[in-house]
């Protein structure tokens, strides 16, 4: 490239800078004087950090453009690194509340971070497998929570009686969601998945007399050890986990068992996972991602491969729902806003579509993120911002691009 | 020796609005033979596929195909009951493999029917009951041996869209007949292939056609595949059936040389 096409697109990016900072850096609003203030200086500096960037990156040479290399199809090199890997950090997740890191924050942390890597698990079913864009994920998380939280309040059903049926109640709202979108693809389907996790979320506020509104549901009983609540004291007939054990009660000890159920929980779905990719209804999936008219012409009914998928990643979703109630002790509309689907959307795309190791990598990235960041809020969603930037540039299928086939020829 | 009768088609019509693509075409397949539809561009014989494997309903017509005695109609089943039912099952102009997937699960995929009865509509192989590990073995044998005949065993745990352009078209009819299809159409197999990689497809063809003993439906523009191993030949022009008959005949037939070449001006 000559040095005049440089300056020409260097030229241009700057333009483009400029035309985004402007109105987004030029001006801060105050509460004195005119209620704003110009900061054109600011603007001045983005602008030139754009041209520069930009001639700089012209100058990096071009085996180094990493993107080269992310666009093949990639056969699954090594997958005892893998398995190492995933070891490694169940061994730890085991650990982790017995170690000098077990403080109370970061057991909450984890667990918070353990219900993502559900979630991711769930939605990668339906985005990374059937390749069906889910922007309304949220919906089955807040069907989930509230069937598992109305059940409490009206039924006083506990945690295992409700942690199956919530996922029943999620699954059943999947088929719902997948029955008017069967025909739709790509763009549309996001379109309309959107729209029904505003619409559950809506209806939640709204619908006072079951849901109680913004105001949420309280009170929400916490998993018992096999019956057996963990409280200082119990009501008549009940003995408790510390009455029984005879140890002393330590609010974290709640926190701990809250941690270890979601640890379970995760390695059964991971196992779930694993197992249903290799049965004909996951390779089914896959299938459908790659090519939904080769699927029909070999005689696969592309309405039912897309209906257990919505199925199932839906009732991962119920499963997760349950627990945050569980974790939270209360919810409300509030906690299932788009937010949350576009960060387990993140999570799936971040992770690599498809990879179970790298979603679970994602999500314990994307939810323990925040907390860490913290002291620089200011600045963390354009942290988020370019972070993502960068893989969509350099790892364009995610962090884990490798797919490990779901059958081998040599396999005994 | 008799032919067995496969597929009728019966006054086939097809029509986009106001354009006849199709128009009252009537001709019949028979099991152990190789029937090849040729004709020039747009004469409709993609349309014709459409129209038996379920992406297109006709727009009259029948379309029945033997089965044990029995005759299905085709026309009235859903896509992919075609497979199921019928068995009849086809490839694309444009190779249509599932490229992410390696090139033994584009084969393992095609026998899904048959593996998602036995494992009990996948509850049962979630809970890793014996008969569906029995049927995913026999799945990929019976994958293994299409790889054999098509020499990509070496190649079978790669991903399918990395296959050189040939193999994919060879591994787009294997996976086709993973399916167990008494009648295989096939939309251009040799399109973008060379004479050699041609001819060693007209063979394969033929061996499938003998092996097994099933009908194949063929659309070529090659003619050297074409008149080398169909037992039985359909032309058509602008949506019409212009010729029907074995090879020898329509090579000599007149109507058949002007829709190629054109007309002879009087002179």
């Amino acid at each position: 490239m000559s040095a005049t096409q440089r300056l020409k697109e260097a030229a241009l990016t700057a333009l483009v800078a400029l035309a985004l900072a402007f109105p987004l850096l030029g001006f801060q609003t105050t509460d004195t004087g005119d209620g704003y203030i110009t900061r054109f200086s600011w603007v001045a500096m983005a602008t030139a950090a754009a041209f520069v960037g930009r001639i700089l990156l012209g100058l990096v040479p071009q085996r180094f453009h990493l993107h080269q290399y992310a666009t093949r199809y990639t056969a699954l090199p090594g997958g005892r690194a893998v398995t190492l890997a995933a070891a490694a950090l169940i061994l730890f997740a085991i650990v982790l509340p017995f170690s000098p890191f077990g403080s109370r924050r970061t057991i909450d942390l984890a667990t918070l971070a353990l219900i993502y890597v559900i979630l991711g698990w769930g939605l990668n079913v339906v985005v990374g497998l059937a390749g069906l864009l889910d922007l309304g994920y949220v919906a089955f998380y807040a069907v989930g929570a509230y069937s598992f939280a109305l059940a409490a309040e009206w039924y006083g059903l506990s945690f295992w009686e409700m942690l199956p049926v919530a996922g029943i109640v999620a699954a059943i709202a999947g088929i719902l969601l997948g029955l008017p979108v069967l025909r739709l693809r790509g763009d549309y389907l996001a379109i309309v998945t959107l729209g029904f996790g505003e619409i559950v979320r809506i209806v939640l506020n709204n619908w006072s007399a079951v849901t109680n509104g913004p105001n949420g549901i309280g009170d929400i009983p916490r998993p018992t050890v096999f019956g057996m609540p963990i409280s200082p004291g119990a009501p008549a007939g009940v003995t408790s986990f510390n009455h029984f054990f005879g140890v002393e009660y330590d609010p974290l000890q709640r926190l701990v068992w809250l941690y270890y159920v979601c640890l379970a929980a995760a390695l059964v779905i991971n196992w779930f996972s694993l197992r249903i990719r290799r049965l004909p209804v996951g390779r089914a999936w896959e299938a459908l991602r790659e090519d939904e008219i080769a699927c029909r012409a070999l005689g696969l009914n592309p309405h039912t491969i897309k209906l257990t998928a919505f199925a199932t990643g839906a009732m991962i979703g119920g499963f997760a729902g349950a627990m945050f109630a569980a974790k939270q002790g209360f919810i409300s509309p509030e906690s299932f806003n788009f937010q949350e689907s576009a960060t387990v959307v993140s999570i799936v795309v971040l992770g690599g579509m498809g990879s179970q190791l790298g979603v679970a990598l994602a999500a314990v990235i994307l939810a323990t993120l925040p907390e860490f960041g913290r002291e620089f809020a200011q600045y963390r969603m354009l942290f988020f911002g370019a972070a993502m930037v960068a893989i969509m540039i350099w790892r364009p299928r995610g962090l884990f691009t490798m797919r490990a086939p779901s059958v081998r020829l040599d396999q005994k | 020796m008799t032919r067995d009768t496969l597929l009728t088609v019966d006054n086939l019509s097809m029509r986009f609005g106001g354009i006849v693509a199709v128009n009252d075409v009537s001709f019949t397949a028979y099991g152990h033979e190789i029937t090849a539809i040729i004709g020039p561009n747009g004469a409709g014989k993609t349309t014709v596929f459409n129209c038996l494997t379920g992406f297109y309903r006709p727009s009259g017509g029948h379309l029945a195909l033997n089965r044990d005695g029995k005759s299905l109609r085709l026309e009235r089943l859903k896509g992919h009951r075609i497979v199921r039912d019928a068995g009849v099952v086809r490839t694309f102009q444009n190779v249509r493999l599932f490229a992410g997937m390696t090139v033994l699960e584009n084969l393992v995929v095609a026998q899904h029917a048959v593996l998602t009865r036995a494992s009990y509509y996948n509850f049962g192989g979630l809970l890793g009951l014996k008969s569906y590990r029995n049927a995913e073995r026999a799945a990929i044998a019976c994958a293994r041996e299409w790889l054999d005949r098509i020499e990509l065993t070496a190649r079978a745990d790669e991903p399918a869209g990395n296959l050189p352009y040939g193999a994919q078209r060879r591994l787009e009819i294997a996976r086709a007949m993973c399916t167990g299809p008494r009648l295989l159409c096939l939309d251009e197999p040799a399109a973008g292939l060379n004479p050699h990689e041609s001819a060693d497809l007209a063979r394969f063809l033929v061996a499938i056609r003998d092996r097994f003993g099933i009908g194949i439906l063929l659309i070529e523009h090659d003619m050297s595949v074409v008149m080398g191993i169909s037992d039985h030949i359909i032309v058509l022009n602008y949506g019409q059936k212009i010729a029907d008959g074995a090879a020898a005949a329509i090579r000599h037939d007149p109507t058949v040389i002007a829709a190629y070449l054109g007309e002879e001006e009087d002179g």
